[in-house]
């Protein structure tokens, strides 16, 4: 106890007490504020699924589907272009589906699709979100001399090949996404839903 | 000097410290007499943010912040609006114009030494400018709705996307959707008119108040404070004004003829200042051919591109930034101003000040084989230069310094 009539300890416990009080009700202010950066209602209800009628793709041709707003690529692969799909594994990140959030669990095989004959995956590079440029000549590249066929991301190059796999040297450390998807019937996919498999 | 105050300003300085303010800021702050041609860039990146601010608010008239809407209004705003074009080009240009201004400021630092004891604080407000302005800019370059607005936007934040475990909900976050939207563009749109320019001011006030304070160095390194006259005035100084007003804006006419000329007939400076794809507007499904960041980012995009890896690139880059934060420290050199440091110190400013150059274009470049190379090599010598500096400023010998200022 000092002589003027001060309690030094009391009056300490009363400041940090109401500091504590004022900081824990500065995070609950916070916490709206934080929290309408999330997605809106409006938004989430927008990620409808998405039909493609894949009959019409031509072997070698790509289509691109909208999904999400997201650039979804099919492409229709040659028999050329599957057996080489397995000689290429010296040179991937992960050339066997290491990383298990890129595709679901139909599409953890060699072909990462349903169905090898049809790629279907997520234009969407996974280093920095570009849309790489699907370029199936096998042929020397000036990003690669021994190119087998594949995507390229022109933003910082990126290699992937015709399964979507990432190529050892890419800033992009993991595989391009293969979408939920599902065959309808023999001609007809929706993106987005697991469906049933035809 | 002093003149018997009229009335009116007795009565006002009584309630409001207008006479006393002016006087220890103005007329009463001595500036170093010897100041050269680099101190006009301080001013100058004052101008450009008035500049912004001036033209920004008359754009945000007829800005119309939807996805919708935003590319459209932009065109409206140059065709259809009277002198649109030109208030339009005045904030566009104008922010090129506010990082070369920034940037010549940044290098006179470095070169006098004027991030160095006492004006740490200084150094790391311009700092704190420095990246207030960069949000700024990124932002204000996504509301247009071109094509390099949204893919420009789509890689930056991606970026964020590195962070471990929370990357991915962070970018959805950040997006306020799950791509990039008319919900991204509306929140950026209000952080670039409200929240950031709010921060910028207050920084720049911070940044000038610190400064007055320990008073403005000057290209010789020498503390004016040392010598006074009898009433305790820097024999070296002189008041800022009326001496450096009027010299300044001398030097404002010039800048505003180069600055009007370029808007005049060169506004989009062949693709750096404006890029030719975003006059195309924003495609979430198609990436341009060449995707690349305005000028004044480029050389932290090359640190980024040099390395093959997400995450680290992401730190590479982040280090490249803040690395800048800590240069009063990095530097132990007894002297102040390269006037006076070793020859390596000089040798190594030139070759950072080159370096810098080389690794901004490359960032507008298309990532080959040979110029990531080019930027590894870039990087590599841009980050020596901060860890090697607080060896080669103790080692080597210095020249005297004067005991005055010389020029």
């Amino acid at each position: 106890m000092s002589n003027d009539g001060v309690n030094k300890g009391r009056r300490t416990l009363l400041i940090a007490v109401t500091a504590g009080m004022g900081a824990g009700a500065a995070v609950g202010v916070a916490v709206p504020f934080v929290k309408s950066w999330n997605p809106s209602e409006k938004a989430k209800a927008a990620g409808a699924p998405a039909k493609a009628d894949v009959s019409k793709i031509e072997v070698g041709q790509m289509v691109v589907v909208e999904w999400r707003g997201k650039p979804v690529y099919l492409v229709k692969r040659s028999e050329e272009t599957i057996g080489n799909l397995e000689g290429l594994a010296e040179r991937l990140k992960d050339p066997s589906n290491g990383n298990k959030g890129q595709q679901p669990e139909y599409a953890d095989n060699l072909y990462r699709s349903r169905k090898a004959e049809l790629l279907v995956l997520e234009g969407v590079c996974t280093h920095l979100g570009c849309a790489p440029k699907y370029i199936p000549e096998v042929k020397p590249e000036p990003f690669d001399a021994n190119w087998k066929g594949g995507f390229f991301c022109p933003c910082h190059g990126s290699r992937f090949d015709l399964a979507g796999r990432v190529f050892s040297g890419s800033p992009a450390a993991a595989n391009l996404v293969v979408p939920p998807y599902g065959y309808l019937d023999d001609n007809t996919i929706i993106i987005g839903e697991d469906g049933a498999s035809a | 000097m002093s003149k018997p105050k009229n009335a009116f300003m007795a009565w006002i300085d009584h309630r409001l410290p207008v006479t006393s303010t002016f006087e220890k800021h103005m007329s009463k702050y001595y500036a170093p007499k010897n100041l050269n041609f680099w101190y006009f860039f301080g001013v100058f990146s004052f101008l450009m943010l008035a500049n912004q601010i001036l033209s920004g608010v008359w754009l945000t008239m007829s800005f119309n912040p939807t996805q919708e809407g935003a590319f459209a209004s932009v065109e409206y705003i140059m065709r259809d609006v009277e002198w649109g074009w030109l208030i339009r080009y005045m904030h566009s240009t104008g922010a090129s114009f506010f990082f070369i201004v920034v940037y010549l400021h940044m290098f006179r630092g470095l070169m006098y030494g004027s991030y160095q004891k006492p004006r740490e604080l200084i150094w790391i407000f311009g700092m704190g400018i420095y990246l207030a302005l960069m949000a700024e800019a990124f932002m204000g370059y996504v509301l247009p709705w071109g094509q390099m607005s949204y893919w420009g936007a789509q890689v930056i934040i991606s970026l964020f996307g590195a962070v471990p475990v929370v990357g991915d909900d962070l970018v959805t976050w950040i997006k306020g959707d799950f791509l990039i939207s008319g919900i991204t563009l509306n929140r950026f749109f209000a952080l670039h008119v409200i929240a950031l320019p709010l921060v910028l001011v207050a920084l720049v006030f911070l940044h000038i108040l610190a400064l007055h304070e320990v008073g403005s160095n000057n290209p010789d390194g020498v503390d004016i404070k040392k010598y006074k006259d009898e009433q305790g005035r820097p024999l070296d100084g002189i008041p800022f004004h009326p001496f450096y007003t009027v010299h300044d804006l001398v030097g404002i006419v010039v800048f505003l003829m180069v600055f009007c000329f370029v808007i005049f007939f060169w506004p989009e400076g062949n693709g750096f200042f404006l890029e030719h794809a975003n006059f195309e507007e924003a495609n979430g499904l198609k990436t341009p051919e060449h995707i690349a960041p305005v000028w004044y980012f480029g050389a932290y995009y090359s640190v980024l591109r040099a390395i093959p890896d997400k995450l680290m690139g992401v730190i590479a880059m982040a280090a490249a930034i803040a690395i800048l934060f800590v240069l009063p420290w990095l530097d132990r050199s007894p002297v102040k101003s390269w006037r006076y440091k070793g020859l390596f110190s000089k040798v190594a400013i030139l070759v950072f000040a080159v370096d810098f150059i080389i690794l901004t274009w490359l960032g507008t470049q298309p990532a080959t084989v040979l110029y990531t190379w080019f930027a590894r090599i870039a990087s590599v010598i841009y980050f020596a230069f901060f860890i090697g500096m607080p060896f080669w400023t103790r080692i080597e010998k210095t020249k005297p310094v004067p005991e005055r200022v010389t020029g």
